[in-house]
């Protein structure tokens, strides 16, 4: 694949500081919103680990409270209980150790797509210049964005827009990147390729990540480890190891390991859209028809 | 190459099209004056029209009316914007301020510049600063209204992301905020520039020795019927030109805006 020629001739990174190693606990969080007069429990005791360096997925029933969860770990919301730390530090408000990638583009639209890249480490001021163009320089190669530095978002496809905004997050070098559901909407051929860009800069950079998405596959395919929420009030079911070989590529997709992983975790998530279904949620209604006709197929 | 080539068709073809209404309206009126419709009786046709303004635009003091209108416009337009836009930020940022002062502008808003003018008289020390007075408030309240509502459309997630980056709070507000409402205060500017014009007539009717506005009002005191429609016409281009400035402008200070 072309894609992937790419990576193995491009040039080695410089080493990411070792100042970092951003292992986060999520302590019996809770949360919840007064909607009205009711409270609506989104999270009830979330506990989970993420193992620094290491790139979970959470998978889970749509309005499972995946995005709540982003937002406490970004700090742009906060738990009414429970107890958030990376390396051992409470989380208060957004930082730039803690970067998120959001389900659509937030480039910012009057920045070319080198301003928006270079656009962190140059408020942050840490890094001299010379180092700021080079890492960008850098990252522009590898998400296959050089010609397009000086083009405004507006001139993107989606699929550039997310590869620009994943080099945005990436030359911060955050101690926690939180990607929520970064490629949806993207068509599939897309999609695919995203992932493997993603794969590739990930076991290049090695920072911890939290990736939120409602797709198995893609889920498995990146995952350190899946770890499976629950139906509202969310809380964590399952968190599987996936011990399949890095560095990854698509053949994977069809191993043995690879559909054993799949099967155990459609198993519960099945279980779950049911209950959602009795509650009343769409999406699972449509997970479940999805699920059962699978089935019959077998 | 060929891209120049497709612009200049496009650009003649709308040139075209744009003459083609002027034209229109020019054929009715001769029309009009012929065919002797009522009301156009009193209309001087537009040959005579022609005719007085070829010999208007001979002379200088036709141009000293347009320097002048220009020079008033520019003057209070540039103070609306240098208030207004300031103004409109703090009021979009500050809720407690919002509070305070949004009545006091939603009730100013609405009073015509026409019913300040003799207000603008009395509490002006000299015509010309009464005159660019009541041109400013023309703009200024269009220039805040637009500001807030664009400040107030910034989609969170800028805001947020500029966080997650690192920002300050200065570089949130020069680096996301600035340019978010940009293009938004630039359609202020121009639907303002085009209220300034409307308002110059109004405004120069305060006493003034000149300005396009003075012209067409002391036409019509001296029976002069051709000069009416040629201070009409150049109001209209006046204003024309400095909107379509206004636009260039913009395109040129939010380059993102434009489709690729």
């Amino acid at each position: 694949m072309a894609a992937t020629d790419n990576f193995a001739h491009a040039a080695p990174s410089p080493q990411p500081t070792g100042r970092a190693t951003g292992e986060v606990i999520i302590d019996v969080v809770c949360k919840s919103y007064l909607i009205g007069p009711v409270h609506d429990q989104v999270l009830e005791d979330c506990t989970l680990t993420l193992p620094a360096g290491k790139l979970t997925v959470l998978i889970g029933p749509s309005g499972c409270g995946k995005s709540t969860l982003i937002n406490i770990l970004a700090g742009y919301d906060t738990a009414d209980s429970g107890r958030v730390t990376i390396d051992g530090e409470s989380i208060r408000g957004p930082s730039s150790d803690r970067l998120v990638v959001f389900q659509e583009t937030a480039l910012f639209p009057w920045m070319t797509t080198w301003q928006n890249i270079v656009y962190g480490p140059r408020v942050q001021r840490r890094r001299t210049s010379a180092d700021i163009d080079a890492e960008a320089n850098h990252l522009l190669d590898r998400v296959g964005l050089r010609e397009f530095r000086n083009k405004y978002p507006s001139q993107l496809s989606g699929g550039m827009q997310r590869r620009a905004e994943l080099a945005r997050a990436m030359i911060n070098e955050p101690r926690l990147m939180l990607l929520d559901e970064p490629f949806r909407g993207l068509d599939a051929m897309t999609r695919e390729l995203m992932q493997e860009y993603f794969l590739r800069l990930y076991e290049e950079k090695r920072q911890t990540v939290l990736f939120v998405t409602s797709e198995i596959d893609e889920a498995i395919f990146l995952a350190d480890t899946l770890v499976l929420m629950s139906n509202k009030p969310g809380h964590i079911i399952e968190a599987i190891d996936i011990e399949l070989p890095r560095p990854r590529d698509p053949h994977v997709l069809t191993s043995t390991a690879y559909l054993r992983y799949k099967e155990h975790a459609l198993d519960i998530l099945h279980e779950e859209a049911l209950k959602a279904f009795a509650g009343g949620s769409r999406a699972a209604a449509d997970f479940v028809e999805a699920y059962d006709k699978r089935e019959q197929e077998k | 190459m060929n891209v120049t080539k497709l612009q200049k068709a496009l650009f003649s073809k709308t040139l075209l099209r744009g003459c083609l209404s002027v034209g229109a309206l020019i054929l009715a009126w001769e029309l009009g004056r012929r065919l002797k419709v009522p009301g156009f009786a009193a209309v001087p046709a537009p040959t005579e029209v022609w005719n007085v303004l070829a010999a208007s635009i001979a002379e200088p003091k036709f141009w000293e009316h347009w320097r002048a209108s220009f020079t008033r416009v520019l003057s209070g337009f540039v103070a609306a914007q240098l208030i207004g836009v300031p103004l409109g930020l703090i009021m979009a940022m500050g809720r407690a301020f919002y509070l305070t002062t949004f009545p006091l502008l939603e009730i100013m808003r609405p009073i015509p510049p026409l019913a300040w003018v003799p207000a603008s008289i009395i509490f002006w020390p000299t015509t010309e600063s009464s005159i660019a007075f009541v041109i400013f408030l023309g703009a200024f309240f269009t220039v805040v209204i637009n500001v807030i509502g664009s400040a107030r459309n910034i989609d969170v997630r800028y805001v947020r992301a500029a966080q997650s980056l690192g920002s300050r709070p200065s570089d949130i507000f020069f680096r996301i905020i600035l340019p978010a409402v940009l293009p938004g205060v630039f359609i202020g500017m121009a639907v303002g520039m085009g209220i300034t014009w409307e308002v110059v007539v109004a405004a120069e009717m305060i006493a003034g020795k000149s300005g396009l506005g003075y012209l067409t009002w002391s036409s019509y005191v001296g029976g002069n019927y051709p000069q009416i429609i040629i201070g009409m016409i150049s109001i209209g281009v006046a204003g024309y030109v400095s909107s379509s400035l206004i636009r260039l402008l913009g395109r040129y200070v939010t380059p993102w805006q434009r489709t690729s």
